[in-house]
């Protein structure tokens, strides 16, 4: 068995992370890579397309029903989808309660203790939006995720986003291995998309890993539970899942420190883009506006 | 008033003088509004029933008296044992107070312990300030050669990441790149104070061992002596043994012998004794690492073996046979014959079974506290012919139980026995009256026990708050053992007198002797 290499999938909340981790990851079970999926969503949706089921049994709520998590055992937890990947969900609390990103910390460290990283290749966490705190940077830690992969699209929030997410692994990176692997952009059909993730991955000083094209088939295989890589497999597609598997795959060691930008640089890139307005076009639309409405 | 400057009273029998028992009478009669004393009767007495236990084994959402503490206090305590080492937890004032009140009271010695001091705004934007602040304040107050740094809940449910936090503090000039600064997550609602001190106990030697770039292998022995309330007078009776066996090659890792027992000459000592430091890295070295208490050192045993070393460990070695295994280890792994003078001490203890058996035969006893101690005590009983009736380990997992059943069955004194792992002190209350023993072994707390269900107490667990100055005697191996076997013997005979007491109606023969 190689090394263990761990890698983690973050992106802003609804961007297609879940769906873009789970195809990526069926098709780098293709290349012979053994898989531990550690979903790290309250709403544990990371694993369903791989289990072809709804949302598996979780870690907390185990847990919580056992009474603590040193009477869960491994195997009650980890189950097994599709072409033999492993597939975990920490769990969390309901929205507007508890502490999900303890919840986070718990299940790693509990996966961690019950040798649940023996014996495969890749160990993936799929993460909740932002780095929204402590235990959802746990995946960062020392001796976690040597790459993380940002999903984004050409929209002014997901790219709000990946920086922030840049920021948080900047912090990481400095006092231990974690890296930035590379930006995957999943195609929103927003103007210039292309160009505007590139940029952006330049911006943060790393590099556009692929882009996804947007196709109505991932959506029909996510109505059967299905990655496109089993409902489809010789679909356009699929391919680019392969694609992007494989640039994954022999990404390994490459990642590099982010360089996140200022809210000021990055509203000045999207001022290029066309994507946001300068304060003077802003001022002059509302004048214009204001004269219309007079006028009428 | 019954109070006068010229003769002091304690609260205790102030409380005894007419106008307090008047007024406290009072006080219930008019405000306290209770039930009435035959009800509140009847109701304890259907606490002690059968059907009571029943409903109280049944309870999920509640632990009410658990026989354990959290991490951080065995942390601190494994911390506390190596030389001029500050422990340091990063999270709350009232937590470290808790942990130093808590060692203090059971050692009757200064326990010296830091915290990062978090608030609310350490809670909102992560405690790296207060690690950056109090690594240099600790530093410049208290001057130690070494600080591990352990966690409260508070800082793991934000999710503060030690290892960042140190080396970023490190970066900001609180202490220097070189200084020892060790660490150990260990948050307080996971596990007990023996995964703390095991937790601690591998971030103490993974600090030192992973910066090797080899390891030589010696002929060293490391031995690691797990939490105890008994640490005192055991390490130091490992010592004399260790002396005795003629093998001077060897590194306790973390000996609080003497941090924990201070002499009053005039000067004070915030640090006295430990590890010390300098042995730390070259125990890497040692052919063998053996731990006193198998389930204080589960992943610090594990990391041990990955670094190659050979690893045994044992269940807190008192009794007859557990003295003997761990002898028979330390002279295969030393390769020095096990002498005569300890072949006596055994002998002696075995003579001094011998003669009182008449009194331990068929003695109960239900048993209460850390895993490895409640697996020892249970063994020893049996030697003594008496019959453990009732283990009990809150931080007893479901392996414990099954080795302990395993133990059990290895002896007909055992076969009456239930082992009750996970199980609290309120349930222990339960047994107790439904299925009484002759003793009670276990720490302080049972005191409430005693005296509810009348069952006599044995102090032999941590902690011990309302006796004083037993720690400075060994319970381990055969001299311990001894120490054991004279406080079973003498509760048992108090309990005899006891029972003896009241000429010609209880006492007939006027026995002097016994």
């Amino acid at each position: 068995m190689s090394e263990l290499r761990q890698i983690a999938f973050y992106g802003k909340g609804g961007i297609g992370k879940s769906t873009t981790s789970q195809n990526t990851l069926a098709a780098l079970v293709e290349l012979g890579q053994k898989i531990l999926i550690v979903g790290c969503d309250p709403k544990a949706d990371s694993t369903r397309l791989i289990l072809n089921s709804k949302a598996q049994d979780t870690v907390l709520h185990l847990a919580a029903e056992m009474g603590s998590v040193e009477d869960l055992e491994l195997e009650d937890v980890l189950k097994i989808g599709y072409k033999d990947i492993k597939c975990v969900e920490s769990g969390g609390p309901e929205p507007g309660v508890g502490c999900a990103g303890r919840g986070v910390i718990t299940s790693i460290n509990f996966l961690e203790e019950n040798g649940a990283y023996d014996d495969v290749d890749y160990v993936s966490y799929d993460v909740l939006g932002d780095v929204v705190c402590g235990g959802f940077a746990m995946p960062i830690r020392e001796n976690k995720a040597q790459e993380i992969y940002i999903v984004m699209s050409g929209e002014m929030m997901a790219l709000y986003a990946a920086n922030n997410i840049s920021k948080g692994i900047l912090k990481y990176a400095n006092s231990g291995g974690v890296r930035l692997g590379g930006l995957i952009c999943n195609e929103r059909q927003t103007d210039k998309e292309l160009e505007l993730a590139e940029a952006m991955a330049e911006k943060l000083g790393s590099k556009l890993i692929h882009f996804v094209p947007r196709d109505n088939i991932v959506q029909h295989a996510e109505l059967r539970r299905q990655t496109v890589l089993q409902y489809a497999p010789d679909s356009q597609q699929a391919d680019e899942y392969r694609e992007l598997a494989r640039k994954i795959h022999e990404n390994s060691g490459k990642g590099v420190i982010p360089t996140p930008v200022t809210m000021d640089e990055l509203e000045e890139m999207l001022m290029e883009f066309g994507i946001m307005q300068s304060e003077e076009e802003r001022e002059a639309m509302i004048a214009k506006s204001d004269a219309e409405m007079a006028a009428s | 008033m019954p109070q006068s400057a010229d003769k002091v009273l304690d609260h205790a029998p102030l409380f005894r003088e007419p106008e307090y028992t008047e007024m406290l009478e009072n006080k219930k009669i008019n405000y306290e509004c209770g039930h009435p004393d035959q009800l509140v009767q009847e109701i304890g007495d259907w606490t002690k029933s059968w059907e009571y236990r029943e409903k109280n084994l049944a309870r999920e959402a509640a632990t009410i008296n658990p026989a354990k503490a959290c991490q951080p206090l065995g942390a601190v305590f494994a911390g506390a044992g190596y030389e001029k080492t500050m422990s340091f937890v990063h999270g709350s004032q009232g937590c470290v107070a808790y942990y130093r009140s808590h060692l203090s009271r059971h050692f009757k010695e200064p326990s010296s312990c830091v915290s990062s001091s978090m608030t609310e705004d350490a809670a909102v934007f992560g405690g790296l300030v207060n690690m950056v602040d109090g690594l240099a304040n600790t530093k410049a107050l208290y001057d130690p050669e070494m600080i591990a740094v352990s966690t409260t809940c508070m800082a793991e449910v934000i999710g503060d990441d030690l290892n960042s936090f140190i080396i970023q503090a490190k970066e900001k000039g609180s202490v220097e790149a070189d200084f020892d600064v060790p660490y150990a997550h260990t948050p307080a609602f996971v596990g007990s104070h023996v995964d703390g001190y095991d937790n601690m106990q591998k971030g103490i030697l993974s600090h030192f061992w992973d910066k090797a770039e080899s390891r030589t292998e010696s002929e060293s022995i490391n031995i690691i002596p797990g939490f105890d309330g008994f640490a005192v007078g055991n390490v130091r009776e490992l010592k004399r043994i260790l002396a005795e066996m003629g093998i001077a090659d060897f590194t306790i890792l973390s000996d609080v012998s003497d941090v924990y027992d201070t002499p009053s000459d005039g000067e004070f000592r915030m640090y006295s004794g430990g590890t010390k430091l300098a042995d730390v890295p070259t125990a890497l070295n040692a052919k063998a690492t053996v731990s006193l208490q198998e389930y204080c050192t589960p992943k610090t045993l594990s990391y041990c073996k990955d670094k190659g070393q050979e690893t045994a460990a044992f269940h807190y070695p008192m009794g007859v046979k557990g003295t003997d295994e761990f002898l028979m280890k330390l002279s295969e792994l030393s390769g020095k014959e096990i002498p005569e003078s300890l072949r006596l001490e055994r002998g002696r203890l075995i003579d001094a079974m011998a003669d009182s058996q008449a009194y331990l035969h068929g003695k109960t006893y239900a048993i209460y506290g850390d895993p490895d101690f409640v697996f020892a005590m249970a063994a020893f009983i049996m030697e003594t012919g008496g019959e453990p009736r009732h283990c009990l380990a809150t931080n007893g997992s479901k392996a414990w139980a099954k080795k302990m059943e395993d133990l059990l069955a290895s002896s007909p004194f055992g076969k009456e026995c239930q082992v009750w792992a996970g199980k609290d002190l309120w349930h222990m209350r339960s047994f107790l009256n439904t299925e009484p023993v002759d003793f009670l072994i276990g720490n302080s707390y049972g005191k409430y026990l005693e005296r509810d269900t009348g069952t006599p107490l044995l102090r032999l667990a941590f902690p011990i708050f309302d006796r004083h100055h037993h720690h400075r005697f060994p319970t381990m191996f055969y001299q311990g053992t001894l120490t054991v076997l004279v406080k079973m013997l003498d509760l048992i005979f108090d309990k005899y007198d006891l029972d003896t007491i009241d000429p010609g109606v209880t006492d007939y023969s006027y026995d002097l002797t016994r």
